[in-house]
């Protein structure tokens, strides 16, 4: 009886036994789902700030939908799009640190011309559309290069799809 | 709130318990096929003119569209792959340079996408079985009962008796509006995201511009 009393009252915690715990799937999912939610609205976000820049990939492969994603394919399409956001994302930064140089040089090249001989810079080059461009040429051609007098020539941009200014008049053969 | 000519399908329990918010509105219109009047062709051009590429880069960043991205990524489809129905119309102005008129139905539907960026699909009244709903694909069951098979646990709309289509992908072969449709059947399928009024007023869209109402 002592033995027992003992035992009892002796302050060592009582194990519970061992029940098997089964997860709740569906929280696991609605959350897993949330996840994509997000993750799709960031990817959202970037697609619309790379812009117009190409070369980049935002493929995501399908999972031969539509169907109910089983909770293992969940996780690994979560993990696909959060991939493709941070790769992405380090490739816009790259990119854009570059553009940011770019538009620094552009600056020198308009303050110091005869120091940027011959480079030209495209609006791709600083993450911008069209086809304008900042090129370093010498003035009066090789006058100019053998005088060092060198100029930033700005291109007009792109060509206009309907021409310059409005469309000519048909020819009209007057008759009397 | 459902309006009165509006019907709410069925969503089988296990894609409910699923996706609590996904939801089939549909109605049935008397109408047939035939060639777009001057009026929806004017319109066609109205919608061409307001749809820049500025516009269509930033669609996925909008409440509904991006919705519907987000459904597409659940159900594991790829919507750069597979474009959402939004998408593929703007993706098809910037490439085509306007919204050529195809015929009322068509014509119809794409103008209420692109209004209220929300999909709808047609079928043909007689050719359905009871109301629409929104259920799982069964073990070696085909498309349209005689059509392509389907995957296991695919998202399928169907009648009381089988898949009538496959969710925002293709439709079974002769449930769709054909040329001697006299009644067609326009459903709309909302997800989460998605506002009650947008899918209402993208089936009153479609049924205006197909009744001549516009």
């Amino acid at each position: 009886m002592a033995e027992v009393m003992e035992r009892r009252y002796s302050g060592t915690p009582v194990r519970a036994p061992r029940v098997p715990v089964r997860p709740d799937e569906a929280a696991a999912r609605r959350s897993l789902r949330e996840q994509i939610a997000h993750l799709e609205t960031e990817l959202g976000a970037l697609f619309c700030s790379a812009y117009p820049r190409t070369g980049f990939d935002w493929h995501v492969s399908s999972r031969g939908g539509p169907r109910v994603l089983s909770l293992v394919e969940l996780e690994e399409l979560r993990d696909e799009l959060a991939n493709r956001l941070s790769h992405n994302r380090r490739i816009l930064g790259d990119r854009t640190y570059v553009e940011e140089l770019n538009r620094c040089r552009i600056e020198e090249m308009l303050l110091a011309p005869e120091e940027h001989k011959w480079v030209v810079i495209r609006n791709e080059d600083i993450g911008e559309r069209g086809c304008k461009s900042w090129h370093v040429r010498p003035r009066f051609g090789l006058l100019g290069m053998l005088m060092n007098w060198w100029r930033v020539r700005i291109s007009s941009g792109c060509p206009l799809s309907r021409g310059r200014g409005p469309a000519p008049r048909p020819l009209t053969v007057r008759t009397t | 709130m459902i309006e009165p000519d509006l019907e709410v399908g069925w969503v089988a329990e296990d894609l409910a318990l699923e996706f609590p918010e996904l939801r089939l509105v549909y109605m049935t219109i008397e109408a047939r096929p035939r060639a777009s009047p001057p009026e929806v062709r004017s319109r066609l051009r109205t919608l061409a003119d307001r749809y820049t590429g500025g516009k269509a880069v930033t669609l996925r960043q909008q409440a509904v569209p991006w919705a519907y991205r987000v459904f597409f990524r659940q159900v594991g489809i790829d919507p750069d792959d597979n474009r959402t129905p939004v998408e593929a119309i703007a993706l098809e102005r910037m490439r085509a340079g306007g919204f050529p008129s195809r015929n009322i139905l068509d014509d119809a539907l794409l103008i209420a996408t692109v209004e209220t960026h929300v999909p709808i699909l047609a079928f043909d009244e007689d050719r359905l079985d009871g109301p629409l709903g929104l259920r799982l694909a069964g073990d070696d069951e085909r498309l349209g009962g005689s059509g392509r098979p389907l995957s296991s646990r695919q998202v399928v709309v169907a009648d009381a008796d089988r898949a009538v289509a496959v969710l925002f992908l293709d439709t079974a072969e002769g449930r769709g509006v054909h040329a001697r449709t006299e009644r067609i059947r326009l459903a709309s399928v909302q997800v989460k995201g998605v506002p009650d009024v947008s899918v209402e007023e993208a089936l009153w869209i479609a049924r205006e511009t197909l009744l001549g109402e516009v």
